[in-house]
């Protein structure tokens, strides 16, 4: 019995021995940057629902049929990751060549000096095809890093037939509540058992800063090339309002507060909650997970002094030490041209950051299923100093989210909540 | 037989006991379920466990859009690999650094125990760029070195305990008998570290399996991913994620780990030396 337990020990071992040396064979173990034949982009895309994924796909399908000397190799990341994946990659001098990702996170790889300058890469026609305030957002001490290509809004979802039923009315696309109109919405539509509004902030920071942008609240200000945290009445606007929705006129459900948005569909399918406020990538949710005969429509953005909210577009970026920009660059601009950025865009539920793009898909949607408020939504986006801060990552982990997650849950007054804030951004910001 | 108290006893044990397979279960049970539901029951208000309109359509988006049948084939290799290669490299080393004490062997034992103390984090770039320098980034054989190198130390360490349990008289009077020192340990020690071999080898298997950061980072094309890398793909920003095909996913990645561990628990028990010795 022990020999033959041996004899297994030894076979086992010699299977391994043998698997590894085929295993060596699984893996190109080298660059792949052969002197001929054509030439060969490695793309490192982010693309994760099911039509976006296949949108990616099938223009990259496309681009590879239609150029035979330009390789493009479609390469699935994901969002969770992604950071670490890159910088890795940047530093052992393997990144891909296209990267997808977003503003606020690639200015620490443009300012390291990882990507590309494409002022002088893409065409003219890509460059007017998107507003210049969108263009600012992936700038980074005068380069511009990345393209930006789908935004993100921050819109309403609500349960139609409980707005009837209350006797309010739909805005139309162009014409948002204001705050107040919001509030006083909220507190309609709610009675014992249905809150008006579920306001998902387990992630509360990104929310809150693109929301205050609505009262003109910054943040970040920097002076005289010093960056610091101030907190005056125009940053606590939005956290105070949606603090009152929760605990005064108790119109917004407290137990929503440690949800995603995800997480607080079952509550808005159930007619638990009225309205959630939330992204407009949310209306893919509602098409594929509501229930059959559940009515749904989206509202415009909010508005306070204004509409505007801060933009943090999802991005495409060529490495700076890819061996072929030109020929990256060339995709970049069939990969957005206005038919595939709308696409794109629709595939993901986003809002195209070209002009054109966007008429396409209001005129491919027929501006149904919220389209045509996403489109004109486009209009109120803007860059937040947040996002060009160095050090922000690190003041919303270490300090924001915590601080808002405690005045949230009524555990800290509003000046504690600022004082932590200023207090977050001395240790964070230099 | 039993007391009146006796059987109340081991009615509450039983209890006890169904509650806590209850326990370790549920989230197993969940999978399943949340598997076989289609999108709309993924968010009802009052979920319910056994769906009720089941659908395979899961399996299918997560099987069409993440090859994860390359992908598990792909962990599964990497896993017995590493698994194998992990045992045949501490074995002898445990036995050395259980039997033969000396100074050196206590430090080199430290030094196994301090190299645990770095984050990956910190040594995944050094470990990069050296698996490109000697042509392995980019490969199953890369991988598998690193899993190898990376489990080695707590497999070290667990092994070395196996060893010592095994009362050295057993082997002197192997070689009382005649045996040469390679026949004792052929046929007298290794057999009985059987139950050491397999929870080393079940160790270095699932943490090969699981591991996910490794395969991310050195693996560049699509091909050549394991299975946790493929699941990933299914997440999405800020805590979303496409629940149906992520639960089938894992339902798969489950289900390698759960038939290896159950045809090798049997030899966990280490019963073969009760009685080895007496006197």
């Amino acid at each position: 019995m022990f020999r033959s337990r041996f004899r297994r020990l030894a076979a086992a071992a010699a299977v391994a021995v043998v698997g590894l040396g085929a295993l060596t064979a699984c893996g190109d173990g080298g660059d792949d940057g052969a002197a001929s034949g054509p030439v060969k982009l490695r793309f490192l895309s982010l693309a994760w629902q099911k039509e976006s994924l296949q949108a990616n796909k099938d223009l990259v399908a496309k681009w590879n049929a239609e150029h035979p000397d330009i390789q493009v190799e479609y390469v699935q990341g994901d969002w969770n990751s992604v950071h670490d994946q890159l910088l890795t990659s940047f530093e052992g001098g393997d990144a891909p060549d296209i990267v997808h990702y977003e503003a606020s996170a690639i200015g620490e790889f443009s300012k390291q000096g990882y990507l590309a300058d494409l002022a002088d890469l893409i065409s003219g026609d890509l460059k007017g095809q998107i507003d210049q305030g969108i263009w600012d957002t992936v700038t980074y001490d005068g380069k511009v890093t990345g393209v930006p290509f789908l935004l993100e809004s921050q819109v309403v979802i609500a349960n139609k037939k409980l707005l009837d039923a209350a006797g309010i009315a739909v805005p139309p696309a162009d014409g948002g509540w204001t705050w107040d109109e919001f509030q006083a919405n909220a507190q309609k539509l709610t009675k014992p058992g249905q809150y008006g509004v579920a306001w998902a902030l387990k992630s509360p920071t990104n929310r809150v800063l693109n929301l205050a942008l609505n009262y003109d609240g910054k943040f970040f200000y920097t002076d005289g090339g010093r960056t610091e945290v101030r907190i005056g009445d125009a940053e606590k606007e939005v956290p105070k309002r949606i603090h009152d929705m929760i605990y005064t006129t108790k119109s917004a459900s407290p137990e929503a507060l440690g949800m995603s948005g995800a997480d607080s569909l079952p509550g808005f399918f159930g007619g638990k909650y009225a309205m959630l406020p939330g992204s407009v990538s949310l209306r893919q949710q509602m098409v594929e997970q509501a229930p059959a005969g559940f009515e749904w429509v989206t509202l415009p953005p909010l508005k306070g002094l204004s509409a505007t909210h801060a933009a943090n577009p999802q991005t495409l970026s060529i490495s700076e030490d890819s061996a072929h920009k030109k020929q990256a660059a060339q995709f970049l601009e069939f990969f957005l041209n206005p038919t595939n950025m709308a696409t794109l865009a629709k595939g993901d539920w986003l809002i195209p950051t070209g002009k054109r793009a966007n008429e396409e898909l209001v005129t491919l949607t027929g501006g149904k299923q919220g389209w045509d408020v996403a489109a004109d939504s486009a209009a109120d986006l803007t860059v937040a100093p947040f996002q060009m801060a160095d050090g922000y990552p690190e003041w919303k982990t270490k300090y924001a989210t915590p601080a808002l997650q405690q005045y949230f849950a009524n555990k800290i007054t509003l000046d504690q909540l600022g004082t932590q804030l200023v207090d977050g951004g001395k240790q964070v910001l230099r | 037989m039993f007391g009146k108290s006796s059987r109340t006893g081991r009615a509450l044990q039983y209890l006890a006991l169904t509650g806590y397979l209850i326990f370790l279960g549920f989230p197993l049970v969940w999978l399943v379920s949340t598997a076989f539901k289609p999108p709309r029951e993924l968010v009802q208000l009052h979920p319910t466990l056994v769906p009720a309109n089941p659908t395979a359509q899961n399996f299918v988006q997560a099987f069409t859009e993440q090859e994860l049948g390359r992908a598990a084939l792909n962990s599964l290799q990497v896993s017995l690999a590493s698994a194998v290669l992990t045992v045949l490299v501490a074995l002898p080393a445990s036995y050395a650094l259980a039997r033969f004490r000396s100074k050196l062997g206590t430090a080199a034992l430290g030094w196994v125990l301090l190299s645990q103390l770095f984050p990956f984090v910190l040594l995944i770039i050094p470990i990069f760029l050296v698996l490109r320098q000697v042509g392995l980034a980019n490969t199953h054989a890369g991988l598998v070195l690193i899993y190898v190198v990376w489990a080695l130390p707590f497999a070290l360490w667990m092994l070395q305990g196996f060893v010592r349990n095994i009362p050295r008289e057993l082997e002197e009077a192997a070689s009382v008998d005649g045996a040469t020192r390679v026949q004792v340990l052929r046929r007298v020690v290794f057999p009985l570290l059987a139950p050491g071999v397999v929870a080393t080898a079940l160790f270095s298997f699932i943490s090969a399996w699981n591991e996910f950061f490794f395969a991310l980072v050195l693996i560049k094309t699509p091909e050549l991913a394991t299975l946790p890398v493929a699941l990933a793909r299914f997440v999405g920003i800020e805590g979303t994620a496409r629940l149906g095909p992520l639960a089938a996913g894992s339902l798969l990645a489950t289900l390698p780990s759960l038939i290896f561990f159950a045809f090798m628990q049997r030899r966990l028990s280490s019963g073969s030396l009760a009685g080895a010795v007496k006197g």
